[in-house]
């Protein structure tokens, strides 16, 4: 699978890196390498969920904790999140990190994903929701760390998103 | 039939020690009129995610006891959520669901346990381990004392009747809720 095992460390290390110790996850293929991370890693609790949106509230919840965490989700997942992010996210005022894998963008092929593709930016803008994209391994600690100060500054979500040119090695 | 705020004033003063998560709506109101306290988080929206608050405070506080209070119809928005809670399993974790077959905050709607979808049997065959639904006062304090001390996840199903308080707005601000029941929490670690 052409998926890049070193970015996804990379990726994984930055989260490490950053404290964090929960993340919530549901498999999509640019993610299952940092899934598989966090599934050998003692440390982190990883929550597989039915649906992103049950991410939220895990979220929500260890940030009362005291724990910090990130949700890893296709785009596809962040638009099934929309109502938990805004009605609780945004309401509440928690510090959700959201690392998308902004799939359906330029390069794609499988036709099913082009139209979240297009509907993703557009959707974060309107929410209100800052975003930047990890696309570059040197730059990814900097980028997820610079993220999350500010989702913890100003108490709510902020979005990555994982490009094609991280994640993909075409074979 | 027993009345939801009749239960949860039946089980106020064992929630001195517990985390507690409410949905929106009678439920958050009810208890509210009972009395605020510090450990009480009110989910005024999400539906459908007081169970998961709760599954995300259990697991990262496992000596913690968390209780949530949900409902019929947030719990047929998540209905996945059962599942979740059942994978992880946390043994701190009691999730009461008050069924009174109706969304009674929007004019009183029947919900699809109106019409037989059993709760209890959902929650089951998603793999919660202990599940019960009760019918009478009696039968809620005794089921939520064995679910207390069951010392794993437990739901309890509790069929109530469609009556709720006049309003739901209550003078506590979502934000002062929010940011006292986190300080709690600190508080409790520091300990």
């Amino acid at each position: 699978m052409p998926v890049s095992l070193a970015n996804s460390r990379v990726v994984y290390e930055a989260l490490k890196k950053c404290g964090i110790g929960l993340v919530s996850a549901l498999p999509e293929t640019w993610l299952v390498h940092l899934i598989r991370m966090a599934e050998d890693d003692p440390q982190m609790i990883l929550v597989r969920l039915a649906k992103e949106e049950e991410g939220v509230g895990i979220s929500a919840g260890a940030h009362f904790a005291g724990v910090k965490s990130a949700m890893l989700m296709q785009n596809h997942g962040f638009l099934a999140s929309i109502n938990g992010i805004v009605s609780f996210a945004q309401l509440y005022r928690i510090p959700l990190l959201m690392i998308i894998s902004y799939r359906g963008h330029f390069g794609e092929r499988d036709p099913w994903q082009t139209q979240g593709g297009s509907a993703t930016e557009p959707l974060l803008r309107a929410l209100g929701i800052p975003y930047t994209f990890l696309d570059d391994p040197a730059k990814v600690e900097k980028r997820i760390a610079e993220a999350q100060t500010w989702a913890y500054a100003s108490l709510h979500p902020a979005a990555l998103l994982l490009t094609r040119e991280l994640m993909w090695e075409e074979a | 039939m027993m009345q939801r705020l009749e239960c949860l004033r039946s089980v106020y003063d064992r929630l001195g020690n517990c985390l507690v998560v409410t949905i929106m709506g009678a439920v958050a109101s009810e208890l509210q009129s009972l009395g605020h306290r510090p450990n009480f988080f009110y989910l005024q929206h999400a539906m459908g995610l007081a169970s998961s608050t709760g599954l995300g405070l259990a697991l990262c506080l496992p000596q913690q006891k968390v209780v949530v209070f949900d409902g019929d119809g947030s719990v047929l928005m998540n209905l996945g959520g059962f599942s979740t809670l059942a994978r992880y399993r946390p043994k701190n974790l009691v999730h009461v669901v008050f069924d009174n077959e109706s969304l009674l905050s929007v004019g009183g709607f029947p919900t699809a346990t109106s019409t037989g979808s059993d709760l209890e049997g959902v929650a089951r065959a998603s793999g919660v381990p202990h599940v019960k639904t009760v019918r009478s006062a009696e039968d809620f304090v005794q089921g939520f004392d064995e679910s207390i001390q069951a010392g794993d996840l437990s739901c309890l199903v509790a069929k109530v009747e469609a009556v709720g308080p006049k309003g739901y707005v209550t003078d506590l601000a979502l934000l002062e809720n929010r940011f006292q029941f986190k300080r709690y929490i600190e508080m409790l670690k520091g300990k």
